[in-house]
């Protein structure tokens, strides 16, 4: 049977593990490569990392930091951020990495999803979104971009339609409200999204508690559930998470 | 000299890593003569068939590969081990390299199960299944069409449900669905056991 997923995500910002709250007030968490070795050999199932920069203004991907992630561990990874274009695309998926996850990019340039599936297969395009509750569109969830600071007025679930046809392998779910909250998933929106789409989705924002991703399998509808600071400040580790997993009937990766 | 078959069939990058891990490195070919003088043959491959059978022809590979698979010790992985079965249903229908009887089908459209199949799944050990593999093991899969049943099959997986073969071997030729170098120990175990068979 097929396992739900679970996968840390690691912030990096000038080659170091961050993690802040709805973007802000970034902490400095640890090495990227010790620490996916850590969550690689600790049962994690896949991983992801964000704005792989060189450094914090923004500049390229950290494509040695791609490279020294996949000689390190043995699991997929993705990497979001600082993605503009399909050469970088090519570039991160060329050092190591499974999945290339777009974003902002893909809102102002959707022909981006289906160049990348053309060239790279679909498996290899990640959608990420970040919806917010709203009242101007008609699932009542709006697509913002730039790290929530931009309204599109986009559906999210129409938005996640037509990724997923423009060739998104996977659909990211990170919402706005839940994000860096550990109060849990917003499963609404993540079901919405599930239930309209015929690839996976990713819970994405929230997660505090294993019952949390419990709740994002079983209501949500998850093929897979994004973690951050639960498991990075210490308080849970994976293999906590996929205990209590276990125990609520989920099926789960025990073996690694 | 183990080698890796390049023919524009995907990425390598994995694989390569993955042999590092276990100390062994391996040389990226993309001619038959390379094919033919290697000791080892891994044969990988991500994305359509179609477009692998093509680059196959065109680099001249069909016959190299098809020799290899018979004469010494031969890893296919993901769509490389697609395309070893007489034919695929993907892009229209496909003729493939026919060293496993059987034709490659489409996961059917059912609710609950989304295409790819992209994550972890089981792996049950049949026939001549390696000690990796035995007692059952998870590994990591990527794949929207599936190989059938056969006689070698080694590794039974199933989902939306199909029992498909995730694994086949006959003495030294093996094939996997799954992607042996992204499976975390499960998977370095395999390799380690291909490598000395």
């Amino acid at each position: 049977m097929l396992k739900k997923r679970v996968i840390p995500c690691l912030d990096v910002r000038a080659g170091r593990v961050t993690k802040g709250v709805k973007f802000k007030n970034n902490v400095d968490l640890g090495d990227p490569v010790e620490m996916a070795v850590g969550y690689s050999d600790g049962g994690a199932d896949e991983l992801v990392f964000y704005d792989i920069t060189a450094s914090a203004e923004h500049r390229p991907i950290d494509i040695g930091m791609v490279s020294a992630v996949a000689a390190a561990v043995r699991i997929p990874f993705a990497v979001g951020g600082g993605v503009s274009s399909v050469a970088d695309m090519e570039r991160v998926i060329l050092a190591g990495a499974e999945k290339v996850s777009v974003n902002s990019l893909a809102v102002r340039r959707p022909e981006i999803i289906s160049e990348g599936a053309e060239i790279f297969g679909r498996q290899c395009i990640v959608l990420g979104m970040d919806p917010v509750k709203s009242g101007r569109t008609p699932s009542g969830y709006e697509i913002t971009t730039c790290g929530f600071r931009e309204f599109t007025g986009m559906d999210a679930v129409e938005w996640a339609k037509r990724a997923a046809g423009l060739g998104a392998g996977e659909i990211v779910v990170n919402s706005v409200d839940a994000d860096g909250t550990r109060g849990g998933f917003e499963l609404v929106v993540t079901r919405l999204v599930a239930e309209a789409v015929d690839v996976p989705v990713v819970a994405s924002g929230g997660a505090g508690r294993p019952e949390h991703l419990v709740a994002a399998f079983n209501d949500g509808l998850a093929d897979a559930a994004i973690v951050a600071g639960m498991v990075h400040s210490g308080e849970y580790t994976i293999a906590d998470i996929k205990r209590e997993m276990a125990a609520a009937g989920v099926p789960t990766r025990m073996d690694w | 000299m183990t080698v890796l078959v390049d023919y524009g069939a995907g990425n390598l990058t994995s694989v390569k890593y993955a042999f590092a891990a276990l100390g062994v490195s391996v040389e990226v070919v993309s001619d038959a003569s390379r094919v033919a003088a290697a000791d080892r043959v891994v044969f990988p491959g991500v994305g359509a068939a179609g477009k692998a059978m093509e680059n196959l022809r065109s680099r001249g590979l069909v016959e190299a590969v098809r020799a290899a698979a018979v004469e010494k010790p031969f890893l296919g992985i993901c769509l490389g081990m697609q395309v070893l079965f007489s034919r695929t249903e993907e892009d229209g229908g496909v003729d493939c390299l026919g060293l496993l009887d059987g034709t490659v089908r489409r996961f059917p459209d059912l609710p609950g199960f989304k295409v790819p199949e992209i994550g972890w799944n089981d792996v049950a050990p049949v026939g001549e299944a390696p000690a990796s593999v035995s007692g059952g093991r998870e590994f990591y899969f990527v794949h929207s069409y599936f190989a059938p049943v056969v006689a070698e099959t080694a590794g039974v997986s199933e989902y939306a449900g199909v029992k498909f073969s995730s694994m086949t071997r006959k003495g030294r030729f093996w094939a996997c669905q799954f992607h042996p170098e992204k499976s975390g120990r499960a998977g370095l175990e395999l390799l380690k056991e291909w490598l000395s068979c």
